[in-house]
């Protein structure tokens, strides 16, 4: 739906953040404008033979002319991580945006970030921003170890002890209750991590009676509550039996087995490539945004954008209905 | 991908007059942007784009809950940030559903939209309209709204009252404005046009305003321009040889003429523009006259203006390579248009080249 306008660019640089995590730099063929924090950039990536394209935070607003971008190479991902570790400095690329799908909305008396794992990627623009500002904030930042820490170190000498990090190797976790209650009324909470770290902000922010919208997140739509695992979508009514593999959504795999489908965020959050859940012989791992919990738990419906089965297999109905 | 930009967007501009907006929801396009102006309960002056994240319909056509926006066309609803807080037939919100809000100022009895980087919007850089609120100064004022040129031709008009002499003869048309000489001065962000016309008949308009027959004046013209759009001049006569240019105003009458322009679009503006005086301050009627003076369906002074400035730039859209040439008497103008195009230019991608020699890392913000 959206339109857009792909510019040829050039990896300037890369820089290894943790073991698993990259740095790129990347020069644009023609100047962009700052980009406001919370933004993306859209990058052309080969999947196997396939182009298709991944969105990756600008790590700050780019105002000297080059994007920053880093990237975890991540084991269940669908190849996109894998493409841009294989990149070589000097390599061209072809880029897309900035676009911004998760501003931030300045003159609030409080600001709560909080960021698990690569998740800092939009919160390390913010925390700049905001502290440039001289606004009041916290930046709570969780790893499973030391060394998964990118950008921590940096971040600490520009915002100093406004960073706060939580290592689960040595079992301190966020404690988003207090951290909610302590926030300044009005204030705002930016979120970016795992799926079971943005499900317990949605739930601890709910619980201190603030207002929806105070709370953002950025959806990712990579994790779950469970393992990525390869399932089966069974559909009677057109008699198809569809293998979803480990690196591919369920909406793909329905559209590469010609089922028409209408989608538009692939984010799961607008709710538009839902199906009916006729059947699950497994456990669906609901990684959308779109629908409550209570309907969650119901499992009447399930994003094929984002969600998956594990232990077993699906069996759905679709829109179609030419048979 | 674009042609030149018109307008900085780093900049305050007037959007409304205070007393326009309350709680009826103000459609208003500035810069090339469709902007919906309201006050929230709080009194405080909201600025949302307007135009639902949903389908785009203006969310002027939709009505106020609260200090909140819903649309007209689905119900979704947005708060004064621009956060969408109701999504219609779901029981979550897109996380992704906001439109703009652009920081908003009320000063000097209008209200100041930034529409560039909110980061960057500090109230202090709102230009000084200070004449057009306080005390001595009382006036009413006005805006033609939509003046169909580009903003930058007020400016020149503003920067050059030689034109008076033609396009006002009868009221403040002198040829001593021709006769005398001016100088022109500027900082980084002001450029100033002064001009004494001394020992002169003092033109109708004045003569009328002054209320001393018979007396040659000394009259004085002293334009500052703020950059981008806001004009300010220093205006008046006194009887002649009473040491008004040394200083000494009291044998004369003295008024500003305000002017805050902001670009609708790359060909139309919105002229915010005031009269003000710091003589018979009580005389309301002198009030409306002087307001009537200006613009009066069609018979004004600015009504002459309105009309030249819109055949100029129906003139500039017919044969669009022509070049302006410019005359002695456009200094103020061209340095007005300089620090103009600095702001354009600090606006514009790749003025700051990156260094190749950059070690590999994080920008300096």
């Amino acid at each position: 739906m959206t339109p857009t306008d792909w510019l040829p660019a050039r990896l300037r640089a890369i820089r290894a953040l943790t073991p698993d995590i990259r740095l790129l730099e990347i020069a644009p063929s023609a100047p962009g404008t700052p980009a406001p924090p919370g933004s993306h950039l859209g990058v052309a990536v080969m999947i196997g033979e396939r182009p298709d394209t991944r969105s990756y935070s600008l790590l700050d607003s780019g105002a000297d002319g080059l994007y920053r971008i880093a990237v975890k190479r991540l084991p269940d991902s669908r190849g996109g991580s894998a493409y841009m570790h294989g990149l070589e400095p000097g390599a061209r690329l072809s880029i897309s945006g900035p676009r911004n799908h998760f501003g931030l909305t300045l003159g609030r008396p409080g600001y709560l970030l909080v960021a698990g794992g690569i998740g800092i990627t939009p919160l390390h623009a913010m925390a700049l921003a905001l502290h440039q500002a001289g606004a009041p904030f916290r930046l709570l930042y969780a790893a499973r170890t030391r060394q998964d820490l990118a950008l921590a170190d940096d971040l600490r000498a520009r915002i100093g002890d406004r960073l706060e990090t939580f290592l689960d190797e040595d079992h301190r976790r966020i404690d988003l209750h207090a951290a909610i209650a302590a926030l300044a009324p009005g204030g705002e909470a930016y979120v970016c991590g795992p799926f079971g770290m943005m499900e317990a902000a949605r739930r601890a922010w709910a619980e201190a009676g603030r207002p929806a919208q105070g709370l953002r997140f950025e959806t990712f739509g990579t994790g779950g509550r469970h393992a990525t695992e390869p399932f089966t979508v069974r559909i009677p009514r057109l008699s198809k039996e569809i293998v979803v593999s480990r690196n591919q959504t369920m909406l793909e795999a329905l559209e590469a087995a010609g089922v028409g489908m209408i989608h538009d965020c692939r984010r799961g959050e607008c709710g538009l490539c839902t199906v009916k859940i006729l059947e699950a012989e497994g456990t669906v791992d609901h990684r959308d945004v779109f629908f409550s919990e209570a309907q969650k738990a119901t499992n009447a419906q399930l994003c094929t954008c984002v969600s998956r089965v594990v232990g077993g297999g699906i069996t759905i109905d679709t829109a179609d209905r030419a048979v | 991908m674009s042609d030149a930009k018109a307008f900085p967007l780093n900049a305050w501009y007037a959007a409304a007059w205070d007393h326009e907006i309350g709680r009826a929801l103000t459609p208003r396009r500035i810069c090339d942007k469709d902007v919906v102006l309201y006050r929230r309960t709080d009194g405080a002056v909201a600025a949302l784009e307007d135009a639902c994240w949903h389908r785009l319909l203006p969310l002027s056509l939709g009505h106020l809950k609260g200090d909140q926006v819903m649309c007209g066309y689905h119900g979704l609803v947005f708060d004064a940030a621009g956060r969408c807080t109701f999504m219609p037939a779901q029981e979550t919100i897109n996380p992704s559903a906001c439109v703009r809000a652009f920081p908003a100022v009320e000063r000097h009895r209008l209200i100041w939209l930034w529409m560039g980087d909110p980061a960057l919007a500090d109230p202090d850089l709102v230009p000084d309209f200070h004449w057009n609120s306080d005390a001595p100064w009382v006036g009413e004022g006005g805006t033609f709204y939509s003046l169909k040129c580009d903003y930058r031709l007020v400016i020149d008009n503003l920067m050059d009252l030689t034109h008076e002499t033609y396009v006002h003869a009868g009221s403040i048309g002198d040829d001593a404005i021709t006769r005398s000489p001016f100088e022109v001065t500027h900082t980084d962000r002001c450029v100033t046009v002064e001009r004494w016309m001394e020992n002169i008949e003092p033109p109708p308009f004045w003569a009328r305003n002054l209320g001393k027959p018979g007396h040659h004046v000394d009259r004085w013209q002293i334009i500052r321009f703020e950059a981008p759009t806001v004009v300010a001049g220093d205006v008046g006569v006194a009887v002649a040889g009473t040491g008004a240019r040394q200083g000494d105003r009291s044998q004369g009458v003295n008024g500003f003429f305000l002017a805050a322009i902001t670009p609708e679009t790359a060909t139309s503006c919105h002229y915010f523009w005031n009269f003000v005086r710091n003589f018979r301050t009580d005389d309301a009627e002198l009030t409306k006259s002087l307001n009537r003076a200006h613009v009066n369906d069609g018979k004004g002074v600015y009504d002459q203006d309105h009309d030249v400035l819109e055949a100029q730039q129906r003139a500039i859209d017919r044969q669009p390579r022509q070049p302006f040439y410019n005359l002695n008497i456009d200094a103020g103008a061209l340095w007005a248009r300089r620090l103009i195009d600095g702001m354009l230019a600090k606006e514009t991608p790749g003025e700051t080249k990156p260094a190749e020699t950059k070690p590999v890392g994080l920008a300096a913000e």
